[in-house]
């Protein structure tokens, strides 16, 4: 199954941290990319730049609205996802309880459905 | 040998009050129900992947070929491969017929019908894992703690849903619902019918453990005996723990299991007869059930001896001191606040600061124990927790200090949410302003 592993934080917590933190962070997160890739695992991800950075989009009567910011204050923040490959949720569990950043926000994990011509799941 | 089977029937015709006719095929098939439909269901799921629907069905199908084919042709040696072989069948023959599988249930008629046709006789640690798998699966933290017990009680302890719906007070839609959407989360969401793995054992437990503890405490709050289906909740809760504790041994699962015994020992002196609570120190301890003590106290000291005491061997213990207790004078709060203290390090909540105020009340006086518990006044959790009101209104009262012991009593009041605790301060506020 194909699972989806949203990483969230607060931002605000990362900023705080010194140059020297924040890239030793970064590179765990290379280290668990290479590990989840090897194990046969990894399919896909990135991390995102900050909130600051967001644009938010909504199609009305066809037509745009579009506002700064991410469409939710919350307080963590998107910061980057994985698609995982695992055998079950137990295995995505233990796979995303290697994502570093989950230390300090959380990990959300979701099974992704397929697009189909009709039946779809809901 | 004919003595010995004399003497057997004899006891259990005793045990039951009366001397037991033979029993019908039927009533028989009855008591296998009881006995084996959760260890079947959960040999059944295995085979069908985790597929609950499916499982259930097959089930119940396999005991009502079990009614026509045993008052027929007599109860096989075992039962249960029986119906576990029948059960298969039924699904197999269920599936063929069915011809718009999904890809779910074709991959699983796909292996039924690779299976070997007749069952390899599993041994024992099998068919046990099986019912771990059954309850860890039931049981998983990805579920919400509502969709686990609501299906553990249907599922491992076989409950029926209007039972269950009865027992926590909502309508039976509702709860067939929330079981329909939890069996749907664990297919959608890939939970599978697995033990976890070692090191996912400790996480995993404590999903389990708050279950059984929660089914325990809906039995045991509701203890004003105006409902009987909700006091069952504490025997079903005590029944599964107990199976739990066969087929993993694990001190934080004696632990469980002995602070369920001990607290459910003392419900024969927790209310009087109009089901009005009485506090600890005012209950006549010869209600207590001794022999539950006694088995509560045992486990404690096997889970102390296990290892490093977790969360419920901690408030087993604590409970454990206060059943040995003659009386709440003669209690060791010493020993009862240090016991708060370890389980305050352990996992620390305004709740557990509370109950070691409590102690250190008894321990060093009523004075000492408003100090400890004004730390703890200004705490949001607490400002709506009625017990906090009340044990400072206590101190406030035993201190001589009516008109404080008064207001906080009014508070308690406000806050107060079930029927008995709110006679029992009201009967206490009364009191009071009588004397005052």
């Amino acid at each position: 199954m194909k699972y989806l592993c949203l990483v969230y934080y607060d931002e605000k917590n990362m900023q705080k941290m010194s140059q020297q933190e924040w890239d030793s962070l970064n590179q765990e997160c290379i280290e668990c990319v290479a590990g989840l890739t090897q194990g046969g695992h990894f399919l896909d991800g990135a991390p995102l730049l900050s909130t600051d950075t967001a644009t938010t989009l909504r199609v009305r009567d066809n037509k745009p609205l579009i506002t700064d910011g991410p469409f939710a204050e919350t307080k963590e923040q998107l910061a980057g996802f994985y698609m995982l490959e695992a055998r079950d949720m137990n295995e995505a569990i233990r796979l995303a309880e290697k994502i570093p950043p989950a230390r300090y926000g959380c990990v959300e994990i979701r099974p992704v459905r397929e697009l189909m011509e009709q039946n779809n799941t809901r | 040998m004919t003595q010995c089977l004399e003497r057997a029937r004899q006891e259990e015709g005793f045990r039951i009050g009366h001397s037991m006719p033979p029993l019908s095929v039927e009533q028989r098939i009855t008591a296998i129900y009881r006995d084996e439909a959760s260890r079947v269901l959960a040999t059944l799921m295995r085979l069908f992947q985790g597929n609950f629907d499916l499982a259930e069905d097959a089930m119940q199908e396999a005991f009502i070929a079990a009614l026509a084919q045993w008052q027929r042709d007599g109860i096989p040696d075992n039962p249960r491969a029986w119906l576990v072989s029948t059960g298969r069948f039924k699904a197999i023959d269920r599936l063929r017929k069915n011809t718009r599988l999904d890809n779910n249930l074709a991959a699983i008629a796909d292996s039924l019908e690779t299976q070997e046709q007749t069952l390899p006789l599993e041994d024992e640690s099998t068919l046990e894992d099986d019912r771990l798998r059954l309850i860890f699966t039931c049981c998983h933290p990805s579920l919400s703690i509502e969709a686990r017990v609501a299906l553990t009680l249907r599922e491992v302890c076989g409950l029926t849903t209007e039972a269950i719906a009865a027992a926590f007070l909502v309508p039976v839609p509702t709860l067939a619902q929330r079981i329909v959407r939890t069996k749907n989360k664990i297919r959608a969401a890939g939970i599978p019918y697995a033990v976890p793995e070692p090191h996912a054992l400790p996480a995993r437990l404590d999903a389990v453990l708050s279950t059984i503890y929660l089914v325990f405490n809906e039995g045991y709050s509701a203890s004003s005996g105006c409902s009987v289906t909700q006091q069952d909740l504490s025997a079903e809760a005590i029944r599964l723990n107990r199976l739990l504790q066969s087929l993993l041994p694990h001190a934080e699962i004696t632990g469980l299991l002995a602070l369920m015994l001990l607290h459910d020992a003392r419900r024969g002196g927790r209310t009087n007869a109009d089901g009005d609570l009485i506090p600890l120190e005012e209950q006549n301890r010869s209600h207590w059930n001794r022999a539950q003590i006694s088995e509560g106290c045992d486990l404690v000291v096997q889970a102390l001896q296990a290892g490093p005491p977790g969360i419920y061997t901690l408030q087993a213990a604590i409970a454990a001191v206060h059943a040995e207790a003659p009386s709440a004078e003669e209690t060791d709060w010493a020993e009862i606040t240090g016991l708060y203290e370890l389980l305050s390090q352990l996992s620390p909540s305004p709740i557990v600061e509370l109950n070691r105020a409590v102690a250190v009340a008894m321990r060093d006086g009523p004075a000492a124990g408003l100090r400890e518990m004004d730390k703890l006044k200004d705490h949001k959790a607490l400002q709506r927790y009625h017990l906090l009101h009340a044990a400072r209104a206590d101190l406030f009262r035993r201190l001589g200090q009516s008109p404080q012991a008064i207001s906080c009593y009014q508070q308690a009041l406000e806050v107060v949410q079930q029927e008995p605790e709110r006679r029992f301060l009201q009967q206490r506020l009364a009191r009071l302003q009588k004397h005052s």
